[in-house]
């Protein structure tokens, strides 16, 4: 499968916006993909091995947290895996250090 | 720096000014060097918030994505995303900075000042997002070349 890499995790693929890796599974592919390169791993999981909460992977065009079987669901040599990072912020509670 | 053709600048502050009172928010492509971002197109997106889209904005991992893939075929990449601060200074916010985790990637904030019916875009500001992880990332001025 091929698992497509977002810009701010490329420094930790030698800038490898796509590795192609094997595995039956999706964990099975994230597996390999942070044994290939294992600077990805802190930046996936939390230190208890779970899937950092503002980590989306998409298989193909599917969340996979609403997957029936989440991370154990089954993958062929054609599909696609994408690791994309939230995008979110707000107004209240103005800290920043500028401004104009 | 992050550098931006007139026309994107001035589309990035209008749809502040077209949501208003509500935040905007959009992804930017273009490509980056040792150096800069440059900006090459805006893509605009929906805010999933709209619980809260008044002081709050969420990008749908759906549009990252497809963004991701125009990008992949013009051989951009996402060189960061924009947002609307309506009624409110053009600074990151404790939210902006919990929620930030593209490192490398810029992060404009546009203030729109209004009546809560009609709103005008005022000041517009970068962030880039440096470190490597949520223990050591930290929001950096970056200066905006309007090319």
């Amino acid at each position: 499968m091929q698992i497509h890499i977002p810009t701010p995790l490329r420094a930790y693929t030698d800038k490898k916006e796509t590795v192609s890796v094997e595995g039956a599974t999706v964990a099975e592919g994230l597996a390999a993909l942070t044994a290939a390169f294992p600077a990805m791993q802190p930046h996936l999981y939390t230190p208890e091995g779970k899937l950092r909460s503002f980590v989306n992977v998409y298989l193909n065009d599917d969340d996979v947290r609403y997957l029936p079987a989440k991370e154990d669901s089954p993958v062929s040599a054609t599909d696609e895996l994408t690791i994309i990072p939230s995008i979110a912020g707000g107004t209240p509670s103005i800290a920043g250090g500028c401004c104009r | 720096m992050l550098i931006i053709p007139q026309p994107l600048y001035d589309q990035l502050r209008a749809h502040g000014e077209e949501t208003y009172p509500h935040e905007c928010c959009g992804i930017m492509l273009g490509k980056s060097d040792a150096e800069n971002l440059t900006v090459h197109q805006l893509l605009r997106a929906g805010n999933t918030r709209t619980d809260s889209a008044h002081n709050r904005y969420h990008i749908a991992p759906q549009e990252l994505i497809a963004a991701q893939r125009e990008g992949r075929k013009q051989g951009l990449d996402i060189v960061g995303f924009y947002h609307s601060h309506p009624d409110h200074p053009a600074q990151w916010s404790i939210t902006d900075f919990n929620e930030a985790h593209w490192f490398g990637c810029a992060y404009v904030i546009t203030s729109v000042d209004g009546d809560k019916i009609t709103g005008h875009a005022k000041i517009t500001n970068s962030f880039l997002l440096t470190g490597t992880g949520e223990d050591d990332k930290e929001f950096v001025v970056q200066l905006i070349e309007v090319t």
